[in-house]
């Protein structure tokens, strides 16, 4: 066990854990954060994507010690529904979710894939979440709402 | 918060005597029984309104539709309208998600009971303000009349109604409700019929909301079961020693039921990893996976039935000069569903709370009771949102796991399967054959027609979890399924004279003990299997017979609905003008009709298909949404494309080898389509059937004869696999 200084959503926190543990249990039991999801732990599904200084990862594969002194965003920090991402807002809009589970994936993905490339196009959004799985099969919607985002954005 | 609390934190309990008639009895709470109209109606203090609904939304928006369907009968606005669902302490049984009824069986009641609620209410107002019925009008929950008026919530808010409705008996799915009012006329219609929005999208999208993943309760331990490595076998011996190093691990085990728990989550997960089970080894439950389908065609037929039997098929093919035939395979199919299941269970001495992602929460409830040996009615259960549900999946065994565990360390326990859990041992959609057979004379007419399935029983164990026979944690400690034997036929009007559908079961692979091959219902159960085979042998016909798949379809179909989405789906394609690559397929479900164009693109090189386009014509009568209607349907499509193309369950001779995404592949976003176009047609004097599945049996077919359309080339064998696909070119 040892102790980790990190920031998540902009709030600075001190974990203690064992050096390999996933950032997605620090996360979810030492911090009671409820919105990075445990889909697959081995970094198949997106489900528990936050970013680690801007860039997203999975979770659920990342050791909790490679994330210390860093800063952590989930999809609660993104934005929230009085200042939501560009994104969010185009989710809602769209109504892009169903069962919901897969969305830290899509969106803190694309949120990166925007930040870099706000004209990405149609064939380098997906290819860039490629990997990432949903099971209701709200692809279609996922392709609107990114691209509605991107009108605001550019 | 149960009906009783919420109640009670509104006031409900409070005696009014600012007003008193008849119609209204004192503040009793009457029982949670279907019979009485508090069960489904309650109007707050503040003039809100609260339905119960005993089925579930899984995401698809179902929860709006009840909203608007209660807003329009009681004349209240839908944002008034709070949809409580998955509550065995608010709802009665109406069957959880259930064969796309969520609507047609469901929403039903909650119309009746509104219209019945709004009589009521008007009556009291009636006497309250000394004005005739007649003479009274509703609008935003207010009655009034030329010059006097009142609200719902004056006349009963944060009361009981006390009032009683006429309940058929039936639970689940069959459980109806008559009452004296009449629902409105469909062309009254303001809120029903509106593009309105979902409740869930916004938390989902800002992380703010939970799921069943989410609920804690103080003191609960984390656990993880431990699933035998392969099928049926049992454990000889459990290694307690090897999990000593883990904080508070320690191990259950009942029989073959083998557990680890532990305080924190990720020590449980470890504890899973590291503990050692000396099992028995069982070999060769399974057949070998390259010939599961000779397997099939060879495999004793425990029942069959003949659904369809019109005019003399046998003695046309005797005479007939020409033949088409041919056989189509569909494999084993996971529910894979987005996440591992989960729950929380919190068993005492004399009850049990469990919280659960399952559909069906109340067969949860039922089947805990057995389970635990308890009375019915002290197990609550508690649906929360879970990650995806389509069926029969893990989320049952995960709720009965974790009360059982609950029960046997008197604590609150949290149980979550890792991928596997949800890969390799959800149950089954069966693996099955289809053949087919179609006699045409030198007109070109088809004179006798005959489809046969023949597969595993798609309920060797139960839709619900109410019999712990039909769960692992059942399977494990030594009770066997009951199981049902029960396929299906294809769903069309296809006027042939002469015509035979049947469907024949075989006998599971593992009769008792726990397989990961054991079969349930998978979104629209049977419904992709079947129509893969019964819609590519349509096209098959009609290209035998010299004519286009489209026309050869209006030629024979005898529903006019049936043909009207047939007529619409190819107009809006604009069929008859498409390239190469173009596929139709048509069925019904249920009393809704669905057809779609397919259109797709090959590359010979890699094998890949690619559905660039898809159109659906979709009749499910009157509408009640068309925002949330469009959006189930086009899930479908894509959930639907992805089982067409990607998805196979893979095992070996005695254990199943699709144990995550990578090898239970499904479909990527940059295999979505481009573009699906739906076209909704609105039947509002029709009563409204379901949205939830049928699209989904359409898209294999269409997609298979779109490959025929551009390579001439049959498919006959799911998954359209690169391999398969490069093996057909080649041949």
């Amino acid at each position: 066990m040892a102790r980790y200084r990190l920031t998540v959503d902009g709030k600075p926190v001190t974990l203690t854990a064992e050096p390999e543990m996933p950032l997605l249990y620090a996360l979810r039991d030492d911090l009671g954060m409820n919105n990075p999801h445990f889909g697959c732990g081995v970094a198949q599904c997106g489900a528990c994507t936050v970013h680690l200084d801007g860039e997203p990862v999975r979770a659920c594969v990342m050791p909790v010690s490679a994330a210390a002194g860093k800063t952590v965003t989930t999809i609660k920090g993104l934005g929230t529904p009085a200042k939501p991402h560009p994104l969010q807002a185009a989710y809602v809009a769209e109504q892009v979710p169903q069962c919901g589970y897969c969305i830290n994936g899509w969106v803190m993905t694309a949120a990166a894939i925007l930040e870099k490339n706000p004209k990405a196009s149609d064939a380098e959004l997906r290819e860039g979440l490629a990997g990432l799985k949903c099971r209701c099969g709200t692809h279609v919607s996922i392709l609107r709402a990114i691209k509605r985002a991107q009108g605001v954005l550019t | 918060m149960n009906r009783r609390e919420f109640m009670q934190a509104s006031g409900a309990l409070v005696v009014s005597s600012s007003f008193s008639f008849d119609a209204f009895a004192q503040a009793a709470k009457p029982g949670l029984v279907p019979g009485e109209l508090d069960s489904w109606i309650a109007v707050m203090p503040d003039g809100g309104v609260k339905a119960f609904f005993g089925k579930m939304d899984m995401g698809q928006g179902l929860d709006s539709a009840v909203a608007q369907i209660v807003a329009e009968e009681l004349d209240v606005g839908f944002d008034r309208v709070e949809v409580l669902m998955g509550d065995t302490a608010t709802s009665c049984n109406q069957g959880g998600a259930s064969g796309s009824t969520g609507v047609s069986n469901g929403a039903r009641l909650l119309r009746k009971a509104a219209a019945e609620a709004r009589r009521v209410l008007v009556e009291g107002a009636s006497n309250k303000l000394g004005v005739p019925v007649s003479d009274l009008k509703v609008e935003n929950g207010t009655v009034f009349s030329a010059d006097k008026k009142t609200t719902y919530a004056e006349l009963v808010g944060g009361k009981h109604f006390n009032h009683k409705v006429q309940w058929n008996g039936q639970t689940g799915n069959p459980m109806d409700i008559q009452v004296p009012a009449k629902p409105k006329p469909p062309a009254e219609y303001k809120v029903v019929g509106k593009p309105l929005p979902r409740r869930d999208v916004a938390w989902k999208v800002f992380g703010t909301g939970d799921y069943v993943t989410d609920v804690r309760v103080p003191g609960m331990l984390h656990a993880r079961v431990i699933r035998p490595p392969r099928a049926a076998c049992k454990v000889r011996s459990v290694y307690e020693g090897s999990i000593k190093a883990i904080r508070g691990a320690q191990v259950v085990r009942e029989k073959d039921f083998v557990a680890v728990l532990a305080p924190r989550e990720w020590d449980a997960v470890r504890a899973a990893q590291q503990l050692k089970v000396d099992w028995h080894a069982v070999d060769g439950a399974f057949p070998d996976m390259a010939k599961l389908y000779d397997h099939v065609r060879a495999a004793k037929v425990t029942k069959r039935v003949e659904e369809v039997k019109h005019g003399d098929v046998a003695s046309v093919f005797a005479k007939a000069s020409k033949i088409v035939e041919a056989e189509y395979e569909w494999p084993f199919q996971s529910h894979a569903s987005m996440g591992p299941a989960c729950a929380v269970a919190d068993a005492k001495a004399d009850r049990c709370t469990v919280w659960t992602g399952s559909q069906k929460p109340h067969f949860v409830r039922d089947g805990v009771a057995r389970l635990l040996g308890l009375p019915q009615d002290k197990v609550h259960a508690i649906w929360v949102t879970g990650p995806g549900s389509y069926g029969r999946n893990d989320a049952g065994d995960a709720a009965m796991d974790a009360a059982f565990l609950s029960k046997k360390v008197g604590k609150p326990v949290r149980v979550q399967g890792m991928r596997m859990d949800g890969t390799a041992w959800d149950p089954k959609a069966p693996a099955c054959v289809h053949r087919g057979r179609a006699a045409i004379d030198a007109s070109g007419k088809v004179v006798a027609y005959e489809f046969t399935s023949k597969g595993f029983s798609r309920q060797q164990i139960a839709t619900n979890e109410s019999d712990p026979a039909d769960s692992l944690v059942g399977l494990a400690t030594g009770v066997a399924p009951k199981g049902t034997l029960i396929f299906g036929t294809p769903a069309e009007s296809y006027g042939f004279e002469n015509k035979l559908l049947a469907w024949e079961t075989i006998p599971p692979l593992v009769e008792s003990g726990c397989s990961p091959l054991r079969t349930s219902h998978l979104r629209d159960p049977v419904g992709p299997e079947i129509h893969f085979g019964s819609e590519q042998f349509i096209d098959e016909i009609a290209r035998a017979a010299g004519e286009d798949p489209v026309a050869f379809r209006l030629k024979y179909l005898t529903n006019p609905r049936h043909a009207a989405v047939v007529k619409a789906v190819a107009e809006k394609a604009g069929w008859s003008s498409l390239g190469k690559g173009k596929g139709i397929a048509f069925a019904e479900r249920g009393g809704t009709a669905v057809a779609v164009v397919a259109q797709v693109e090959v590359d010979a090189k890699t094998g890949r298909i690619w559905a660039r386009k898809f159109t659906v014509a979709h009749d499910c009568g009157l509408i009640i949404n068309p925002l949330v209607l469009t959006q189930t349907i086009e899930g479908n499509v894509v959930h639907g494309l992805s089982r067409t193309l990607f998805e196979e369950v893979r095992f070996d001779r005695d254990s199943v080898k699709s144990v995550d995404w990578a090898s239970y592949p499904i479909l990527e976003i940059g295999d979505a389509p481009e573009t699906i176009d739906v076209v909704l047609i609105d039947r509002p004097e029709i009563a409204p059937t379901g949205a939830g599945e049928p699209t989904i049996r359409v898209i294999p077919a269409a997609v298979a004869n779109a490959f025929f359309d551009a390579t001439g080339k049959r498919l006959r064998r799911a998954p359209l696999d690169p391999e398969r696909v490069k093996a057909a070119l080649s041949a």
